[in-house]
């Protein structure tokens, strides 16, 4: 089994779902949990709310905002267990379809 | 002796594919497969000449592979350890289709995989499945070696770190890869039979031949898939006119000039069985099993005035119902050309949005020609002449337009 990030692209004005994509949404976390494919899954606050920290010269530097400004963001994730690739795209698709948004499908490093 | 050169020629033709494909099973990591077989064969080619050819070459070759396998991940420990979880077989085999599982068919579908890029896809499926190598596949495609070999070493990098599966498709995922393979293997016969480049041949027999060679591979895994059949009948009914396609001097020679009686009457006989053959199943055909037909239909007319058109045209309307296209709109002018005139055909051309696309200029340029609009004619070659990549087709829309009159 591996593991994969299933990121959840947003690209227009309003980030939070409508109660019908909730309502799918609820639908697809309710069938990976029971099809065993549940890692963690989480929805994500705007942008605008980020802090970016940066510590790497000692007293850590706060930054109000995202450090990448662009169109499209993050909204929110899901890792999933999947046994390979097509697997996860399946589950991806399914996703896709439940938050009404293009996901993005990575395999974690080395657990293989 | 010249013998054992062309035994290991035509071993390699015929084995390489299930002896990569067999490794991959075996071992669970195309690179390692790849690079066994490689070694098998280079082994062959020191042996067989001193030794003989075994009289199983390919059970040879497999074992053979399978020993540089094994002392290759001996040498790598650490990669052996690895190599025992990396495993890409379907812990589960999922539905297999019918009674086939053949490794070839898995290493297709890994090498056609719909998340590898449709470059990427063309070059592991020639490099894997057909046994070219990097630099001939390289030279195929007009890239540099480093960079072709990077690219399929990219690929198969994917491969492993997404965990793309070695194995036969879900039953519902099916229609769709299959058609992702089909759409590699036609990528490779057009760009056999309209090689693009300034310095490339025309028409590259090497490439149409391998794409043939791939898809009656194809073809033998899922006999029973009519779109399998239809593209290569389709293939078939194409190449066969090839003999036809390039005058002395290097231009294309188009369907109304060419020699019919250069064509390859056994290629049509075989494109014109597996045509009838999908006809009789009664089943609805797909847009390979259309294409096959209208060019079954081109092959059969001894002259280009027995074309029966309207048939051809009949064929472009289900085709349009499966694949609106503008191209097949395009395309199905030419015929409504033949059949209504060219100022029909121009009504129905004009307007397509193909501004970048040269047949639709080339098209143009013809239409108004036959219809005496001589200067839109030209500069609608002119704009043809520019975007085409093709060296003989090239020469062939230079000549049409210095054919006009007028200047």
């Amino acid at each position: 089994m591996a593991q994969y990030l299933m990121s959840v692209l947003h690209d227009n004005k309003t980030a939070t779902a409508t109660p019908a994509e909730d309502a799918a949404i609820d639908v697809f976390n309710g069938k990976l949990q029971a099809d065993g494919n549940w890692v963690f899954a989480g929805g994500l606050t705007a942008p605008s709310s980020a802090t970016v920290v940066d510590a790497r010269a000692g007293e850590p530097v706060f930054t109000d905002g995202p450090y990448i400004e662009s169109k499209e963001y993050l909204v929110g994730f899901w890792i999933v267990e999947a046994p390979h690739l097509d697997a996860a795209l399946r589950m991806a698709a399914e996703g896709s379809k439940a938050c009404n948004r293009r996901v993005e499908l990575r395999p974690f490093e080395g657990r293989q | 002796m010249t013998d054992v050169g062309e035994v290991i020629a035509r071993v390699h033709r015929e084995e390489w594919a299930r002896v990569v494909a067999t490794m991959a099973r075996r071992v669970g990591d195309l690179d390692v497969a790849e690079e066994s077989a490689a070694e098998a064969f280079a082994t062959a080619v020191e042996r067989w000449p001193a030794d003989g050819v075994p009289p199983n070459p390919g059970a040879w070759l497999t074992t053979t592979a399978h020993r540089k396998a094994i002392d290759r991940l001996r040498r790598e420990v650490k990669r052996e350890e690895k190599h025992q979880e990396a495993l890409m077989l379907l812990p589960e085999s999922p539905e297999p289709l019918g009674a086939i599982d053949d490794d070839r068919l898995r290493l297709v579908f890994t090498c056609c995989h719909p998340a590898l890029a449709m470059e990427s896809r063309v070059a592991l499926t020639l490099r894997m499945v057909g046994g070219l190598t990097v630099p001939e596949i390289a030279r195929a495609f007009l890239v540099q070696e480093a960079a072709m070999g990077r690219r399929i070493t990219r690929a198969k990098a994917k491969i492993k770190d997404a965990r793309i599966p070695y194995g036969v498709p879900y039953r519902q995922d099916l229609p769709a890869r299959v058609t992702g393979v089909l759409a590699v293997l036609y990528l490779i016969f057009n760009e056999g039979y309209l090689a693009s480049g300034p310095e490339t041949e025309p028409v590259r027999a090497d490439l149409t031949a391998e794409a043939i060679r791939l898809t009656r591979l194809v073809r033998a895994l899922m006999p029973a898939d009519g779109e399998v059949a239809g593209l290569l009948a389709l293939m078939l009914l194409t190449e066969a006119r090839r003999p036809a396609r390039l005058s002395a001097t290097g231009e294309l020679v188009t369907l109304a000039d060419q020699d019919r009686g250069a064509w390859d009457r056994s290629l049509i006989a075989e494109g014109h069985a597996l045509v009838r053959a999908r006809l009789a199943s009664g089943r609805p055909p797909g847009q390979y099993q259309i294409l096959a037909a209208i060019n079954a239909v081109h092959t059969d007319a001894p002259d280009l005035r027995d074309t029966d058109w309207s048939q051809v045209v009949a064929l472009y309307d289900q085709l349009i119902r499966l694949d609106p296209s503008p191209i097949v709109r395009l395309n199905r002018a030419i015929a409504i050309a033949e059949l209504d005139g060219p100022s029909v055909a121009l009504g129905e051309v004009d307007g397509l949005p193909l501004a970048g696309y040269h047949p639709f200029h080339a098209t143009r340029a013809e239409l108004l020609r036959r219809l005496g609009r001589s200067e839109e004619s030209r500069s609608a070659y002119d704009r043809a002449i520019e975007l085409a990549a093709n060296t003989g087709e090239t020469a062939y829309l230079v000549r049409r337009r210095d054919q006009l009159a007028g200047r």
